[in-house]
């Protein structure tokens, strides 16, 4: 390395190399095992295990529930970090430690949860049911149970970005002339669209993941509510795994092309940062 | 337009920010609030903007009574010490914002924001991004923006606090030469009484809450209302002494003090400017006192010279020009005799 080009910290190379070895211990290695399990069928197998009704329809569904959700999660998530960052009221931190908990939780429990409150028996099926909104075994319910996970995603990118935000934009906004919605629209928010995005990001990739929860509430039915990971399962119990993860090989290359187009929507928001 | 602030207080829990004040700015005039942190001079400008509300006493905008208008009502132009650009909009969207929320007509507002680029010298950068512009171009961005919406006042928080020295400088002179060209009323706020001299019209001079003097720079410099002023407005030696007679005595100098003919002897305390003091290496007659160079800084338009008194032991700060520098030959150890051209004497006020 030449003089000019030192930095402060050394070790470029150094922690270059254990970013690599770790990069692809735990994640190139493993990738392209499926890769390689799922190359094993010919080209024919691998459309016939990828491409039924069925497998379409799952696809279908995982992505359309994993969108809705995590729409819903930035609308409400939105509104979880405006109330945290800009209001004091009692217990304040216990309910800002309590968005960390769908992070911990085992999402089996999520699912147990959220069907047993939903059923026609349960403590809120008992009054919604009767009125036509199932919250269990449909897929309002893999809404439902996806929001709730996809929440923290949102509350903790927005939040440092809504705790920096300078209260003389605003007070300039309103000295200019403009009402609490134009300071609002055209000042505040498009200052939190990339964490917006991010959030958004972060809970799609969580509920296109999402396994344990999910197979409580949705009922798996075959399809209406079978998401992806399902399928996977079922063909693993028949023992085909090489059909296994020709399907998990499907849901990567579009989630991994769903988080560049992402990726690029982000970089794109923050054109304006020098 | 003219602003009147009449017995304004305000109070943020315990703490007195502004304890009465009243302040005049005429029509025309750009006015500086000077004073040191925690003066109240930036709440005193945001209770004109209508960013704060007093606890009492009333603000009037020409004889109109502003008092409980919002700040949207007031329609008053304000710079912001760190600019609050918006730094999604560009140049261009920046300076119309006020006319974009007023929904003007857009053939207007391209004209009129072409104008304020011309008016702060910044064409051709409409479509730059707050960020890729310096500290000082931002500053006169935000400008623009605050007269867009054609103010009928404009006011300044510390507008160039956060610039280095030459930029400060070039802006200073910059906002002089535009106030006489727009006229608006102005009132900024600054810390800095070069500054506050340099530009204003009128200078307010504010500590713990309270107007201490106010008047046009010159009489605010040369006839200082109290110790506070006077020690405020830049560099100044302090001798503490006592008076009687109408005499004034520290050590071996004695000058006049006819605001105190009692006979009665009481402590009083005596500044002089560094620039008041007079250095000669005998005595020539004229009041002086022994003292001996300390430390010398030539660097610069004139020549600093710190002394120290032989007599008691006070520092001495004195100002001389480099030609009367070369004269002396000063160096470090002389012992000399320095003489106060001009004397200014406080003395406390009596207490029963």
């Amino acid at each position: 390395m030449s003089p000019s080009n030192r930095k402060v910290l050394p070790g470029f190379s150094l922690s270059l190399g254990y970013t690599l070895l770790y990069m692809s211990l735990l994640a190139l290695i493993p990738l392209a095992a499926c890769f390689t399990k799922a190359f094993s069928l010919s080209v024919d197998q691998f459309w016939a295990a990828v491409w039924t009704p069925r497998t379409v329809a799952a696809y279908q569904f995982t992505f359309t529930v994993s969108i809705v959700s995590s729409l819903a999660s930035i609308i409400l998530g939105f509104v979880i970090a405006w109330v945290l960052v800009r209001y004091d009221f009692p217990l304040k931190r216990i309910f800002d430690a309590l968005i960390d908990l769908p992070f911990a939780l085992p999402t089996a429990v999520a699912g147990l949860v959220y069907s047993g409150l939903y059923v026609e028996t349960g403590w809120l099926g008992q009054f919604l049911v009767p009125l036509g909104i199932y919250g269990a075994y449909s897929r309002f319910a893999v809404v439902l149970v996806l929001t709730f996970l996809g929440i923290p995603f949102v509350v903790r990118t927005l939040q440092p970005v809504l705790e920096s935000l300078e209260d003389d934009k605003e007070e300039a906004a309103y000295l200019l002339g403009a009402s609490r919605s134009q300071t609002f629209w055209r000042v505040i928010f498009p200052t939190l669209i990339p964490a917006l995005v991010t959030g958004f990001a972060l809970s799609l990739a969580r509920g296109l993941g999402e396994y344990g929860s999910v197979v409580f509430v949705s009922g798996n039915m075959p399809f209406k509510t079978e998401i992806a990971p399902v399928l996977i399962v079922a063909r693993l119990e028949e023992f085909a795994y090489a059909e296994a993860t020709a399907i998990a090989v499907v849901l990567l290359v579009i989630s991994f092309a769903m988080l560049v187009l992402i990726n690029l929507l982000e970089r794109w928001s923050k054109r304006y940062y020098a | 337009m003219s602003i009147s602030v009449k017995n304004i207080t305000k109070r943020f829990g315990d703490f007195t920010a502004l304890d009465n004040v009243s302040v005049e700015v005429p029509t025309g005039s750009l006015l500086a609030l000077l004073g040191p942190s925690g003066s109240g001079k930036t709440t005193l400008l945001r209770i004109i903007a209508g960013l704060e509300i007093a606890d009492s006493g009333s603000v009037l905008c020409q004889d109109e009574d502003v008092t409980h208008h919002s700040a949207r009502q007031r329609n008053v132009g304000f710079v912001f010490q760190h600019y609050a650009l918006f730094r999604h909009m560009n140049v261009f969207e920046n300076v119309a914002f006020g006319m974009r929320v007023r929904k003007q007509p857009k053939k207007l507002i391209s004209e009129r924001v072409r104008e304020l680029l011309h008016l702060v010298r910044l064409e051709g950068l409409e479509r730059r991004y707050p960020a890729q512009l310096s500290g000082g171009q931002r500053q006169r961005i935000a400008l623009a923006r605050a007269l867009a919406i054609q103010p009928k006042v404009l006011l300044l928080d510390e507008p160039f606090g956060a610039l280095d020295a030459k930029v400060r400088q070039e802006l200073r002179n910059w906002l002089r030469r535009l106030h006489d060209e727009i006229h608006t009323t102005s009132v900024f706020v600054t810390h800095d009484q070069e500054e506050a001299f340099e530009v204003a019209d009128k200078v307010v001079v504010m500590n713990q809450g309270r107007v201490e003097q106010a008047g046009a720079p010159h009489e605010v410099f040369e006839r200082p209302a109290n110790p506070f002023v006077m020690d405020f407005l830049g560099n100044v030696n302090v001798f503490h002494g006592r008076v009687q007679n109408g005499r004034a005595l520290v050590g071996g100098l004695e000058v006049d003090c006819p605001e105190y003919p009692h006979q009665e002897s009481r402590p009083a305390t005596m500044y002089v400017r560094p620039h008041e003091l007079e250095i000669e290496h005998s005595p020539n007659g004229a009041a002086s006192l022994k003292a001996r160079v300390e430390r010398i800084n030539s660097a610069g338009s004139i020549a600093k010279v710190f002394l120290l008194a032989v007599e008691f032991p006070v520092g001495l700060n004195v100002e001389i020009s480099p030609e009367r520098y070369g004269e002396l030959g000063l160096k470090a150890g002389d012992t000399v005799y320095v003489s106060p051209r001009k004397v200014r004497v406080f003395v406390p006020e009596y207490v029963i």
